[in-house]
């Protein structure tokens, strides 16, 4: 029987998925249609959503993009009925050179279920090859072998320091004491990214397998999934999963037969960025303020309530049930010298092909930019990419080349971090994209280090007044200073990295700073106190348009005449610049 | 869900007193105060200030303390929300994709200003750092339902359609 899946991730599910589904679901019921009608996690192209995958008998897979319920009928009469393909609504499937190469540069391994199983029916992660490593590893390997599996595949945290894995694990394992807790954090708080949320989502069970496989390596018998309550559908997801494990005794007494227990608790966040942060998340998890703690020692000696523990993130565990059973030796053979394996990106911004991507680590920035991302939307031009979110950095587009992996990225001042890329364009100005993460990081600074709590207020302050055209000579040599000051006295990864931003900013972008302080101009015609609005008199036909929105009457004019906009009353608002329909008004 | 499950029952629905007696299943249970103000803030929409004394006898920690918590998560509220909770995404993706544009207009549509709530008690406004849904941005969501690739106009329709839909019910 044909099969019908329907991509229902957050994303899909915001673009209209749901009613997608349901218009599928009536016309199937009320044409009595013989087709199986499927939902599945994310499919990872979400600037197509709503997504939909037809399969047929003889194992053709069609992808379709854009789908709304209006559709849903041609495509169930020709598609399903007739076996007709619609060429011009798949995305997919029809005729590899027509596609564009969303998918050709990608390898799915953490993502290797997503948009593929069912989330919700642990049978299909089971049929897919799921906790068969879970098995092995109980049968065949003891916990110091299976740390030197992960020891030798060379996996780095995917959280964004990149420590290795399996040292953390051997960290864990060795320290003293019968109680162990292993930890998830899918406190994914990074404003541009979400990997994690589209793994929790779509793989829910690969997540839980690699925590089982790595709670016996550290000896752990319970575990903990600290995850952002904004992401409803994952909880709701985790919450499914783990009980239908439980009810298949893959979770709780004796796992699979052997001597093995753990059980897995949901603790949802509270919306508090900091808590990303090992040591205030085990804060947090303790139902206390999450405030980060000076390490040593460090969570693996002294962890939750005081016993070691092991913390890693979604898409490291993700990655774990795929090591065991493809082997250390080809997750390593992909990759650098020091970066091994593939990561997640989550692809956003002023992109034409905005989401979710995995690709081997060594890429170049504009393979993923252009290849993968198909360059930046509109035709405009591709100015700066922003990795590591508000502890990482712009890299400007004049390093496209550069190649992905930890030491490169760290190299350039901003950092691997968990997977956000945020790419930006000549619309976007730079020192305003330092001031939002600024204002980002100060907003979410506990306020336990004086320079995390005070200094990015003062550097957030001097950044405003840039914006504002207020800016004065020596404001760049403060702010480095400040950077300087608060990077070295916090305790921290939040105030340590917070600086970032502007230093990356301040390296390759410095003559705009220099143009907003010195000319008092903003160069991507974006911050309104900078900014002049003029009507184009051979191009104002005299509409009155411009001068109806105006909220603040600066603009004169009669009806069919040119109209003229008085400098001294404008607020700078650019309601009129988005207005007028013959491009009449430029601001500058 | 089991906290939200326990305090969605039906007895416990009956104000503070049901209240009360639901959260002696928490007694002892390690880091239990994050779940419980989450449970009573799904109950009540935020956290009354007569629950936190009861909670305070729960877990046995003074007011004080738990205030200190409740004030450093953004997620907890000390005062009632409106019938609509408006979320304005402002994530990286969002931010350069005009987000604040879209808060300027939904501030103007609605008067009200940055985590404010409107005077007839409809919309409570708040902005978030990130939603997740990065691919679509601008991203709001109202309540439960997301929306994305927003723009000003499209912005003023949706916030039109849920004040009609306020004022006849019985048409939503």
């Amino acid at each position: 029987m044909k099969t019908i899946k329907v991509g229902l991730g957050t994303c899909g599910v915001s673009a209209g998925g749901e009613k997608v589904y349901a218009a599928l679901k009536n016309e199937i019921a009320r044409e009595k249609i013989p087709v199986k009608l499927l939902e599945t996690g994310c499919m990872g192209n979400c600037y197509q959503e709503v997504l939909i995958e037809v399969s047929d008998e003889k194992g053709n897979d069609y992808m379709y993009g854009n789908v709304t319920p209006d559709k849903v009928k041609r495509i169930l009469d020709e598609q399903i009925r007739q076996d007709k393909p619609i060429a011009e609504w798949i995305v997919k499937g029809l005729d590899a050179e027509m596609e564009d190469t969303f998918f050709a540069k990608q390898k799915r391994i953490v993502l290797r279920n997503c948009g593929i199983i069912d989330p919700n029916a642990i049978d299909e992660y089971v049929a897919h090859g799921g906790y068969q490593a879970i098995q092995k590893v109980l049968k065949e390997y003891t916990p110091e072998q299976v740390i030197e599996i992960v020891l030798k595949s060379g996996l780095r945290g995917r959280g964004g320091a990149g420590f290795l894995t399996g040292m953390k694990w051997r960290f864990c394992r060795q320290a003293a004491g019968d109680k162990k807790y292993i930890i998830c954090n899918a406190d994914e708080g990074d404003p541009g990214a979400f990997m994690d949320r589209s793994t929790l989502e779509s793989d829910p069970h690969s997540v839980l397998e690699g925590m089982m496989i790595c709670a016996y390596a550290c000896g752990a018998d319970e575990a903990y999934i600290y995850v952002r309550a904004e992401y409803p559908m994952a909880v709701r997801r985790l919450h499914h999963s783990i009980r239908k494990a439980e009810e298949k005794g893959f979770l709780g007494k004796n796992i699979f037969g052997s001597k093995m227990n753990l059980s897995i608790h949901i603790k949802e966040g509270a919306g508090a960025f900091v808590c990303g942060e090992e040591t205030a998340l085990i804060a947090s998890i303790e139902g206390k303020r999450g405030m980060p703690r000076f390490r040593p020692p460090f969570p693996a000696q002294k962890g939750l309530w005081g016993k070691p523990t092991n913390i890693n993130n979604v898409e490291t565990y993700a990655n774990i049930a795929w090591i065991i059973t493809s082997g250390a030796e080809a997750f390593a053979a992909m990759g650098t010298e020091n970066s091994k394996g593939t990561k997640v990106f989550a692809l956003a911004g002023k992109i034409a092909r905005g989401g979710l991507v995995e690709v081997p680590m060594g890429l170049t920035i504009n393979e993923i930019i252009y290849d993968i991302g198909g360059g930046i939307r509109d035709n405009k031009k591709f100015k700066a990419v922003q990795m590591g979110g508000p502890s990482g950095g712009c890299i400007p587009a004049s390093m496209g080349d550069l190649q992905i992996d930890y030491q490169q990225i760290n190299k350039t001042g901003a950092i691997m971090g968990s997977g956000g890329m945020v790419v930006m364009d000549e619309t976007t100005c730079m020192v305003e994209m330092a001031k939002f993460f600024l204002r980002f990081t100060q907003d979410e600074s506990c306020g336990k280090c004086t320079f995390c709590r005070i200094g990015t207020k003062r550097m957030l302050e001097i950044l405003e007044r840039i914006t504002d055209g207020k800016g004065q000579a020596g404001d760049i040599e403060l702010l480095e200073s400040l950077a300087d000051k608060i990077r070295n006295n916090t305790i921290c990864g939040l105030g340590q990295t917070a600086p970032n931003p502007v230093l990356t900013t301040l390296k390759y972008f410095r003559d705009e700073y220099e143009t907003h302080i010195r000319d008092k101009k903003c160069p991507a015609h974006s911050c309104a106190p900078l900014l002049t609005f003029t009507i184009l008199e051979d191009k104002c036909t005299g509409c009155t348009l411009c001068a109806r929105v105006c909220p603040a009457a600066a603009i004169s004019g009669e009806k069919k005449k040119v109209h003229k906009i008085d400098p001294a009353i404008c607020i700078k608002c650019g309601k009129c610049f988005e207005t007028c329909n013959f491009k009449a008004i430029i601001k500058d | 869900m089991k906290a939200n499950d326990k305090l969605n029952a039906p007895h416990a629905k009956n104000g503070l007193a049901g209240f009360k007696v639901e959260l002696w299943n928490y007694e002892g249970e390690q880091g239990a105060l994050i779940p419980i103000l989450q449970a009573a803030q799904d109950t009540y929409g935020y956290i009354p200030e007569s629950a936190i004394d009861q909670i305070g006898e729960i877990v046995g920690l003074p007011a004080a303390e738990i205030y200190g918590v409740i004030t450093f998560y953004s997620q907890f509220r000390l005062k009632p929300l409106g019938k609509y909770l408006v979320k304005i995404c402002d994530g990286t993706a969002c931010h350069v994709n005009g987000s604040e544009r879209i808060a300027g207009v939904i501030e103007d549509e609605l008067q009200a200003s940055g985590n404010d709530t409107t005077e007839d008690g409809l919309f409570t406004l708040q902005k978030v750092a990130c939603l997740g849904c990065c691919s679509l941005s601008p991203v709001i969501m109202i309540n439960d339902e997301t929306y994305g690739r927003l723009t000003p106009k499209k912005v003023q329709q949706l916030l039109k359609e849920y004040k009609t839909k306020a004022q006849n019910p019985q048409t939503a």
